[in-house]
């Protein structure tokens, strides 16, 4: 008995340095390729990485009623998605609960793909009733390759030029070599980036085609751990982390609501965003939520008060630790003269290199929501819990222009010669 | 309030002027920060010297910027970037290397490449060191106590450092001590008996000072050099994006964020004074600007020399002043190079240049380096501190291409029967020479050779004779004593005048900490 490997693992195998590997839905997953992730992590941010994400589980959802189907299901009004457009959405249970998310993207008006990170053919399947709808798990017929970082869109533009105004959230068909690719303004890193799809048997040519056209830029493959300091800073929800999906928990302590994970973009002020005549799973609750504000939660950042947090170890001789690898665990959040309130928990919590602060992403009561409040996270010093004073902040803390724009910066430099 | 008046005006827009701008002006004071080349920076540059090749021409890494200077400068909103260094190199005269990445599993093995006893010799080093750094960094970040005043608040400032002290453990503060006076050769053979490790680490204790790892008070420099952090890691070292000239840019953009002022091609002539007090400055051309406070971040000498009449000093300042060596030993090579150069043993591998490439392969190496210097001539077989930034940093050069920056030691300023302005393209060639026999074919890689030699580090970046630190990193010109005993404390005996360049406490490199200090000192003042 074998895990699988994705159709890039041949030519990514023989770039990981540290033999490590992970498990991601049933397939070898690198956490690093380099011997730093640190490294990486810089390559996503300065440069542009690579990322295998073939592991997603990805449906095809083809049909007159593919639309209205998916209308009835996803939480966001996905008709507003046009052909050549990709949408990130939740789908809730019929009280209103996170079940999962995912990304779709329509490809035409009645061809679409939904990626998600668990599989979900089985429940997709059962609400299809009498639509002329048809889904098809293609999970493993793409490989999927995110090329995350300010020179992302240079090192595909030397291949397929579509790349170059590709709206955010934009979805293009395209050649590489002679593989036919798809190619969106995607990813999972808060900057500039696309996700290329292509099928399996074209993917590792697509993939050399790739590399070579970042070579001599700091272009690199990068693993889980990178990508998962990138996603904080970016404040994207991972589930597993962020949330568990209301499908598999054991009380409602450990189900969300979109507004709660702090999706309440997606609904609109008001609901007003839900869309006219639209009944799908969860609207009913998600309406009553929103009209009688019983949210529980908010969802915010979290900026660690960086003189509190130095002190505490300086004064103990400790050296001041700033680890970019998140905290595996979630950490309180107390409020109150005598901080012995509860007022929330820390999902993720990182130092962050590109912001030189701790930060972290916190689900917190909602009299603690309001931006720039101070709520007080519990941490381990000397075998003791103490706390630090922490600022809550909206989501994301990082978000360059880049990721939603059409350019990139220029690096800093004291002279440039006449051009 | 006339357009050229100001609340302060800082002369010099290098990193320090930025900084004491900066705060200045983050505390309400109206800044004006006056500079005479066409950028800010001062030796904190980075200049497109060749089509698409970005160079450091001086400073090139970052390591001592202190944390908080980050954070109160909000400088992370300004583009603050420091990338990590993701290895270290060190190429060896056999062809074999060291090669240290941020994996300490893989050190371990390769430290036992070179000797088994080193691996553990390597922790044991490493855990001392941070214990040494913690009990200096309290004084390291402060201002100086005065020593020699008896006003109580001085005195309280004495006990403050005697407190630091007392709290100490006997083998930490006996480390202390021997590395503040004592050899880097000493140090080196406690831990370790492999060349090539002691080299690679006690290279940090010969930059920018004339002495050779096998000197006594080499220590202090090799201590210094490791006081600094990257992302809480003591003694790693990063490149800033954009180089060391794309962090004094972010500088700017902060002190401007605050309201400050920055005037270029404005070199002053002379601090004006009036009955013992600063009252503003006269550019060279003529211009006046009146200010209450006046700051030079300049060296000392400039400072005390060239700014003010060392007829209204002190004669013991003057005195002190005038002893006060710089006498630089360093200069720089720069290189655009058509593609990545390539070590024998490490044909087609490219992680080995994310770091410093470090050449100076034994103690022996370093110290016979160092004998050249010492009779007046620059090394023959000179250390190199190599640093290909384009690896780390793609914006620095076109894809594919690289720049190399390579730190040289030893050069000294004064030459024997020669001078830099003849000797600059042999010397050039020199260090060529070196980088050819580690790295074959290096020369027709060449692209671009930017020789600066330690007269041009005094003339462009105006450091007196060249030296890279305002003032050598000996003992005696330290702490209390930088620039001079009794006038460390970033004010001076002309009222109103203040020095917050490299020559004052902690010292050189880019640590912002002169100019975050002589702030601190300028505003309680105001206060008073």
């Amino acid at each position: 008995m074998m895990m699988k490997t994705t159709p890039f693992y041949p030519r990514l195998s023989e770039l990981n340095q540290t033999g490590l590997y992970g498990h991601w839905s049933g397939y070898l997953s690198a956490p690093r390729y380099d011997l730093s992730a640190k490294h990486e992590y810089f390559a996503v941010r300065n440069s542009a990485g690579y990322f295998d994400s073939s592991p997603l589980y990805k449906y095809r959802i083809t049909g007159p009623d593919a639309e209205r189907y998916l209308a009835g299901v996803m939480t966001r009004d996905v008709r507003r998605c046009r052909p050549g457009h990709a949408m990130y959405t939740v789908w809730c249970d019929e009280a209103g609960y996170v079940l999962e998310d995912g990304v779709v993207f329509r490809h035409a008006d009645d061809d679409w793909l939904l990626t998600s990170a668990e599989p979900n053919l089985g429940y997709l399947d059962s609400l299809v009733g009498r639509l002329q709808v048809s889904i098809e798990d293609v999970s493993a017929d793409y490989g999927v390759l995110a090329v995350q970082g300010p020179r992302s869109r240079a090192i595909l533009g030397k291949l397929a030029p579509e790349v170059n105004d590709l709206p955010y959230f934009g979805l293009t068909p395209a050649k590489i070599g002679s593989a036919p690719v798809t190619i969106s303004r995607t990813g999972y890193s808060g900057d500039l980036g696309f996700e290329v799809f292509v099928e399996a048997d074209d993917a590792l040519g697509v993939l050399d085609k790739i590399i070579q056209a970042g070579d001599g830029q700091g272009f690199r493959p990068f693993g889980e751990d990178a990508l998962n300091m990138v996603r904080i800073e970016a404040g994207l929800s991972l589930i597993g982390v962020e949330f568990t999906s209301a499908r598999y928990a054991f009380t409602d302590a450990e189900r969300f609501t979109p507004k709660e994970l702090g999706f309440g973009w997606m609904l609109g002020k008001d609901g007003g965003q839900l869309g006219e005549g639209r009944p799908f799973i969860g609207r009913r609750a998600i309406e009553r939520e929103l009209r009688e504000g019983t949210s529980r939660w908010a969802t915010v950042g979290l900026w660690v008060d960086w003189q509190e947090f130095e002190q505490v170890h300086l004064d103990r001789g400790l050296v001041v630790p700033k680890d970019e690898n998140p905290v595996p665990w979630e950490s309180m959040l107390y409020g109150g003269a005598d901080r012995d309130e509860r007022a929330g928990y820390a999902t993720s919590l990182m130092y962050s290199p590109v912001l030189q602060r701790h930060i972290g992403i916190a689900r917190v009561l909602p009299q603690h929501a309001a931006q720039g409040s101070t709520v007080h996270l519990e941490i381990t010093v000397d075998h003791e819990y103490l706390t630090v004073p922490a600022t809550t902040d909206r989501l994301p803390l990082y978000n360059p222009a880049r990721k939603t724009g059409s350019t990139v910066e220029l690096a800093p430099i004291s002279h440039r010669m006449e051009q | 309030m006339t357009a050229n008046s100001y609340d302060a005006i800082v002369v010099g827009g290098g990193h320090n002027g930025l900084t004491n701008a900066a705060y200045l002006a983050r505390s309400g004071l109206d800044v004006l920060v006056l500079e005479r080349r066409g950028f800010v920076g001062g030796a904190a540059i980075t200049e497109e010297l060749h089509p698409g090749f970005s160079f450091t021409t001086f400073s090139y890494a970052l390591s001592l910027l202190r944390p908080d200077i980050i954070q109160d400068l909000e400088l992370v909103k300004h583009g603050f970037m420091p990338l990590l260094m993701p290895t270290h190199f060190a190429p060896m005269d056999d062809g074999d290397y060291l090669l240290l990445t941020e994996d300490e599993q893989f050190n371990d093995q390769e430290i036992a490449r070179h000797s088994k006893r080193d691996v553990d010799g390597y922790h044991r080093w490493e855990h001392d060191l941070e214990k040494v750094i913690q009990l200096a960094m309290p004084m390291f970040n402060a201002a100086p106590p005065d020593i020699f005043s008896d006003d109580p608040a001085d005195q309280a400032d004495v006990a403050w450092m005697m407190k630091q002290l007392r709290g100490a453990e006997k083998k930490t503060l006996h480390d202390l001590v021997r590395f503040l006076t004592g050899s880097c050769a000493d140090l080196m053979d406690d831990y370790f008996e492999s060349d090539i490790v002691k080299s690679a680490i006690a290279s940090s204790g010969i930059i920018g000072n004339k002495v050779g790892p096998m000197s006594q008070g080499s220590g202090l420099v090799l201590l210094y050099h490791l006081m600094g952090e990257q992302d809480g890691q003591h003694g790693a070292w990063g490149f800033h994006k954009g180089g060391n000239g794309g962090f004094t840019q972010v500088l700017q953009r902060a002190a401007e964020s605050f309201g400050a002022t920055v005037r270029l091609e404005a070199p002053v002539d002379h601090v004006i004074t009036q009955d013992g007090t600063a009252t503003g400055v006269v550019l060279t051309d003529g211009t006046e600007f009146t200010a209450p406070i006046v700051v030079s971040a300049l060296d000392p000498r400039r400072t005390f020399t060239e700014l003010v009449d060392p007829r209204e000093l002190p004669s013991d300042l003057n005195d002190a002043i005038n002893r006060y060596r710089f006498q630089g030993t360093s200069a720089k090579v720069n290189f655009a190079l058509d593609d990545l150069p390539v070590y024998p043993a490490l044909k087609g591998r490219i992680d080995h240049f994310g770091g410093f490439v470090n050449i100076g392969p034994s103690l022996e190496y370093l110290e016979r380096a160092y004998d050249d210097a010492k009779y007046g001539w620059y090394s023959a077989l000179p250390y190199i501190d190599g640093a290909i930034q384009s690896v780390v940093d793609p914006d620095m050069a076109p894809p594919g291409k690289h720049v190399m920056s390579c730190f040289i030691q030893y050069a000294p300023y004064e030459l024997k029967g020669s001078d830099w302005d003849t000797e600059r393209e042999p010397f050039g060639d020199t260090v060529q020479a070196v980088l050819e026999t580690h790295f074959p074919g290096f020369g027709d890689l060449v692209l671009h050779r930017e020789v600066v030699t330690p007269l041009d580090i005094e003339r462009v970046a105006g450091l007196t004779e060249g030296n890279i630190f305002h003032g050598e990193f000996l003992a005696p010109q330290m702490y209390f004593m930088r620039p001079a005993p009794g006038y460390a404390r970033y004010n001076t005996p002309i009222e109103g005048y203040y020095q917050c360049g490299s020559g004052t406490h902690p010292g050189g490199c880019v640590t912002g900490g002169p100019g975050k200090l002589a702030a601190q000192r300028i505003l309680d003042d105001r206060k008073r």
